[in-house]
């Protein structure tokens, strides 16, 4: 994949215009082709859209084989930087109350249906799916995203229990965010499995980070941009694009990342990563293959990534 | 050994800033006693101070406690050391001096069989009943004790209760068992509890003044913290957990936190107030389950007649019956030892 | 204590004092049948380690050799997981629950009716007070296997899956702190699960599993349903990396949980680590002082302070520091260090020499480090392996032994002034398996035990466990839970 430095990045990709006016105008004669407005795409780190600190980007192309744009090309540092913004919002995520995290997850799906001609274009695009093909996914991803809001405020009931021990103590045990999880999203699923990777850690209040799918970068950047607007937290989903190698073995070895999923990684490197990630006993969730992401999603990437805490105390008067 | 206030862990360092640290021991104008009882308003904040005693933990504490396993030359002098620490007790509606004349007996020569076994520290009765005591027990060391103030319940004019103690202190009683109001106390009327402690006080003069919490009607251990506190600021000689009336009478955790108590008022004043628990302890295993409580809480300064007693009956013989087994190896008979 | 010159020559056991001085009460070892040697338990019989090779286990009171067992080596766990292997498919898995659970109960029961045996032996091999382990150890065990018991035939209502399937042949390594109470923990819900088990017990610790292993042949469990390898590291090394092990349990240090960690990647084995801690005791100035004092000195001093769990960092609210310390320091006064084996001591003997010299080592670090330490005046043993309870006050943030886990009977005490510091210097730690609050104030009990990042939170008590609640930590003090009906998802494919 050819990578560009940062002076040679902005302009020049030869993008497909998506169809509609400015493209039949551009065919047209009669009046000069109105010139389209190309979308830069960036990061999405601590609510901000960042272009990589290191100024790198490259060359992301369509299932036809045509470019689609540059993407920013993540670093180390920009790896640290999300990981950072991560745990700065963590708390705060976690501290919301499951109602308001519940609000918040429906509202990125109402901003999602908001878009789903976009988006559907993004996957049409990066895919290679058929329009309609295209649009089951788009319409699966909001539903799911749907699915796990009304998560939030369950979780504890259906995960906690209360425990009768045998003495006079009250105990009782909850379900708690792992606190910041680093996500290797899907490769070839890059917006349904995205949604069904990112979703679950968000239930239960943790903060992410996502190494987006490397060749289907597009659907990623423009989901940091529908999160930006649907109030979720400046910090608690951080989406990195560029090259799952580079940048997944940063954040496994990262001492502050609680928990990993590595969804999107190739066994070899996903090997590496769990070697990684047991210098600060890390959760580590595999699955490869990669799943059939319509499938039912069940508990289990929530409960991957919550931590069972249980309270004791005497009871006496 | 500093007694300065500062080193009230039980009493809570909110008295700290309040009190001066000073060595001189006495019971009526410690200036501990009188900084915390300057005004109602100071003894409510006091008592509200103290730590809160968690329940659990307490009776945790006291499990733990009990396990400790008593065996030969240790078990032998906790049986004497109970023996001595017995206010061998009568106090029903049916007592008579016949009854009492045979107590008295028991109390001085436990066994009459067994020269070595020590007498018990007192017998305690009714008023009416102390001149008949103290006549039977003339001579011997063995004091009397008389519950006094209406007892059990407590639930007469003041004047009456105090004319009640000074009747007895008349017929000849070393000792005198009061009754707290529990109704005041419970009413939140501390200052009330206090004045009566310290009337009583007054009205014995020399007597023992052993002040009766009745801690089953108390109900918390926050409440027992308390009281304590309010008996020894008003003057008690001893603490004592009941009248025998109520149920639930002593139990190992109120030891425990009136234990504590004593320790540190002790610890802020330089007085030692002793402690007394009654009702319900029938056997030697039970007594020296207390002894040990007392032991690894107060110290084994509390340990002796002066700092510790028992307020029971039957508890004496079951003592004699293991005194008998631990020293002939053969279990004893219920019918080896007389019953009063 | 303020005043008092440390080595005021006292009396071991001062709790015992002038007057009342407590007569030895040793627990009659006749119970304990000891063998010289002990062999494996392979296949529900004792056989000779293929390597021929004997180890000595030692009485670490008394530095007498107890007895000595075998070491696995390669070919034993080759042994071990096949015909763990085998029970699985053949007649473990395919029991009825139903049935698993009655053999389960039927090891409850054998470890209630032999309990004073296992407490006996457990103290001689381990050293610690033969109070814990009859108070403590022994009965939790046996309430392990009554609890996942119950659990065999009602899997399926676990709320994990409609139809959950155990994994296959378990691999579990357990420490020397609690021997066969740890072995309970593993033993009992991988079994109710429907797996079998290879049990790796401690190098030093591994008489207390033999004679489970005896028990279970009592109960008639099924050849190869569980098997003991004995052995050192490398025979735990080899069995968690043996293809034919679907499962790893291991509780332990970070520092090896961290290398099977790495060991088993890209395996695909389940693993769930239960690992160190340096948990923060944090006494606000409304506690229950009484208790919290009781609730310190249980939290550090249970079992030498060899425990994950303990609550070796006391963080006490500044204003109430000094009455707390020196209340503290009296009640550890009392404390009877001496003969494991008699019932009224309160504390043992640790467990090895290279414990004792971890123990030291990081005790001399505190005070190089500008600590203050203190110890009541108490007689140590001439013989065996003994550390005498420690108090560090004045300590910093920074020093290894508000850091590091000691694994002994030793307490640093910090200071704390509002309820965020006291979060803030609790979390401060890359452990996180337990804290304790003492506070009678409720509202902020639930809100520190919501701040704190711990996987046990002990609100007004500590160090308390029970087979419905779940145990086990957070970052590194490793992941999974045991016990409740958490602790069976670690054993069931859902």
């Amino acid at each position: 994949m050819p990578e560009r430095d940062g002076a040679a990045a902005g302009g020049g990709v030869a993008r497909r215009e998506r169809t509609g006016a400015t493209g039949r105008a551009a065919g047209g004669g009669a009046t000069p082709a109105r010139v389209a407005v190309r979308k830069t795409y960036k990061l999405y780190v601590g609510g901000a859209f960042p272009r990589s600190e290191s100024g790198r980007s490259y060359l992301v192309i369509g299932a036809d084989g045509a470019p689609l744009a540059n993407a920013s090309l993540a670093s180390r540092k920009d790896v640290r930087d999300a990981v950072v913004a991560a745990r700065r919002a963590q708390p705060g995520w976690a501290g919301a109350t499951a109602y308001n995290r519940g609000q918040v997850l429906y509202r990125v799906a109402e901003m999602l249906e908001d878009r789903a001609g976009q988006l559907g274009d993004a996957v049409v695009a990066g895919e290679g799916l058929e329009p309609a093909a295209a649009a089951r996914e788009v319409a699966a991803a909001v539903d799911r995203v749907v699915w796990h809001a009304g998560w939030t405020d369950k979780l504890a009931q259906v995960a906690g229990s209360a425990n009768p021990v045998a003495g006079p103590y009250f105990n009782f045990s909850l379900p708690e965010p792992t606190g910041v999880v680093g996500v290797v999203a899907p490769q070839s699923s890059s917006l349904l499995g995205l949604v069904s990777v990112l979703a679950p850690p968000l239930v239960s209040g943790n903060s992410v980070v996502v190494i987006a799918s490397e060749d289907r970068p597009l659907p990623a950047v423009t989901l940091g941009e529908v999160l930006a607007t649907a109030d979720v937290p400046a910090g608690v989903v951080n989406i990195l694009t560029g090259r799952t190698a580079e940048l997944a073995p940063v954040l496994a070895a990262h001492r502050d990342v609680d928990a990993l999923d590595l969804a999107g990684a190739p066994a070899e490197l996903a090997t590496e990563l769990e070697r990684a990630a047991a210098g600060s006993v890390k959760r580590v969730l595999r699955s490869q293959p990669e799943p059939d992401w319509h499938g039912d999603p069940g508990l289990r990437r929530i409960l991957a990534f919550v931590e069972t805490k249980t309270v004791w105390h005497t009871v006496g008067i | 050994m500093s007694a300065g206030a500062e080193h009230v862990v039980g009493a809570g360092h909110r008295t700290r800033s309040a009190v001066g640290d000073t060595a001189v021991a006495g019971p009526a104008h410690h200036p501990v006693v009188d900084e915390l009882t300057a005004s109602e308003s100071a003894l409510r904040r006091f008592l509200f101070g103290l730590p809160g005693v968690d329940q659990v933990g307490a009776e945790s504490r006291v499990a733990a406690l009990s396990t400790r396993s008593i065996k030969n030359d240790a078990k032998l002098w906790a049986i004497d050391a109970a023996i001595s620490m017995v206010d061998l007790t009568t106090l029903e509606g049916a007592d008579t001096p016949g009854k009492v004349r045979s107590l008295c007996a028991k109390a001085v020569r436990p066994d009459p069989a067994d020269g070595s076994v020590p007498p018990v520290a007192a017998v305690c009765v009714y008023p009416d009943l102390v001149a008949v005591a103290k006549a039977a027990l003339a001579g011997s060391p063995v004091a009397v004790a008389s519950v006094a103030t209406a007892f059990p319940s407590g639930r007469a004019p003041l004047a009456v209760r105090l004319a009640d103690v000074r009747d007895a202190l008349h017929a000849g009683a070393d000792e005198i068992d009061m009754v707290i109001d529990r109704g005041a106390y419970l009413a939140g009327r501390y200052a009330t509890v206090l004045e009566e402690v310290r009337a009583v006080k007054q009205a014995c003069g020399p007597a023992h003044l052993k002040v009766i919490l009745e801690t089953g009607e108390l109900a918390t251990y926050d409440n027992v913290r308390r009281a304590s506190w309010i008996a020894m600021l008003g003057g008690a000689d001893f603490v004592k957990t009941s009248t025998g009336k109520v149920t639930p009478a002593a139990t190992l955790p109120v030891a425990l936190v009136i234990a504590e108590a004593v320790r540190d008022f002790f610890e802020a004043t330089g007085r030692r107030v002793g402690v007394k628990v009654a009702g319900g302890i029938r056997t030697a295993k039970d007594a020296i389950r207390y002894l040990v409580v007392v032991n690894e809480t107060a110290g084994d300064e509390w340990l002796t007649p002066a700092m510790f007693r028992f307020g029971a009956s039957s508890l004496l013989n079951d003592l004699l019956m293991q005194r008998s087994k631990q020293r002939s190896g053969a279990y004893a008979s219920p019918d080896d030892f007389s019953v009063e | 204590m303020s005043g008092r010159p440390e080595s005021a020559p006292v009396a071991s056991g001062a709790a015992g004092g002038k007057r009342f001085a407590y007569a030895p009460a040793p627990e009659s070892r006749a119970v304990v049948r000891l063998r010289p040697t002990y062999g494996l338990f392979v296949d529900g019989e004792f056989v000779e380690p293929s390597s021929g090779v004997h180890f000595p286990t030692v009485n670490p009171a008394t530095e007498e050799t107890l007895a000595h067992v075998a070491e696995a080596g390669a070919a034993d766990v080759e042994r071990a997981v096949a015909a763990a292997a085998r029970a699985q498919r053949d007649v473990w898995g395919p029991m009825p629950g139903s049935e698993r659970a009655k053999y389960l109960f039927r090891v409850a029961r054998i470890v209630q009716e032999r309990s004073r045996e296992l407490a006996v032996l457990e103290t001689l091999d381990n050293g610690k007070p033969i109070r814990e382990s009859r108070d403590v150890d022994v009965p939790l065990a046996a309430a392990h296997f009554f609890y996942y018991a119950g659990w065999a035939d009602k899997l399926e209502y676990a709320g994990l899956g409609p139809a959950p399937r155990p994994l296959g042949v378990a691999g579990q390594v357990v420490p020397w702190n609690f021997p066969l109470l740890m072995a309970a923990w593993k033993l009992a819900p991988a079994l109710a699960a429907g797996n079998t088990c290879v049990l790796k017990p401690a190098e030093t610790t591994p008489l207390s599993a033999l004679l489970l292993a005896e028990i279970l042949q009592q109960a008639e469990l099924p050849p190869g349903v569980v098997n003991v390898l004995t052995g050192a590291g490398a025979t735990g090394a080899a069995l968690v990396a043996h293809p034919g092990v679907a499962k790893v349990a291991f509780t332990g240090s970070t520092g090896v949980g961290k290398s099977i960690q790495s060991a088993l990647a890209g395996t695909g084995k389940r693993l769930t680590l239960e690992l160190g801690g340096k948990a923060a005791n944090v006494v606000f100035e409304d506690a229950p002082l009484s208790q919290a004092v009781e609730g310190i000195v249980n939290g550090i001093f249970f079992n030498q302070g060899h425990v994950c769990c303990a609550g070796s960092r006391l963080l006490v609210q500044e204003s109430v520091a000094g009455p707390v310390v020196e209340a503290l320091q009296r009640r550890v006064e009392t404390l009877r260090l001496g003969d494991p084996l008699d019932k009224n001591t309160d504390l043992g003997a640790i467990n090895s020499p290279q414990q004792l010299e971890r123990i030291r080592e990081l005790a001399d670090s505190g005070e190089r480090d500008g600590a203050t330490r203190w110890s009541p005046a108490c007689a140590i043993p001439e013989r065996g392996y003994w550390f005498p309870p420690t108090v560090f006050t004045g300590v910093s943030p920074a020093q290894r032994i508000a850091r590091e886990e000691i694994f002994g009977p030793v307490l640093s005490v910090l200071t704390f002034r509002t309820p965020e510091e006291a979060v803030a210097k609790a979390n401060n730690t890359t452990y996180g398996l337990s804290a304790g609050v003492w506070t009678e104030k409720g509202s902020r009990i639930l809100w520190m035990a919501k701040h704190l990042r711990a996987g046990v939170v002990w609100a007004n008590t500590f160090n308390r466990f029970d087979p419905t609640s779940p145990f086990g930590g957070y970052r590194e003090s490793g992941f999974g839970r045991e016990g409740g009906r958490h602790g069976l998802e670690a054993y069931l494919d859902a």
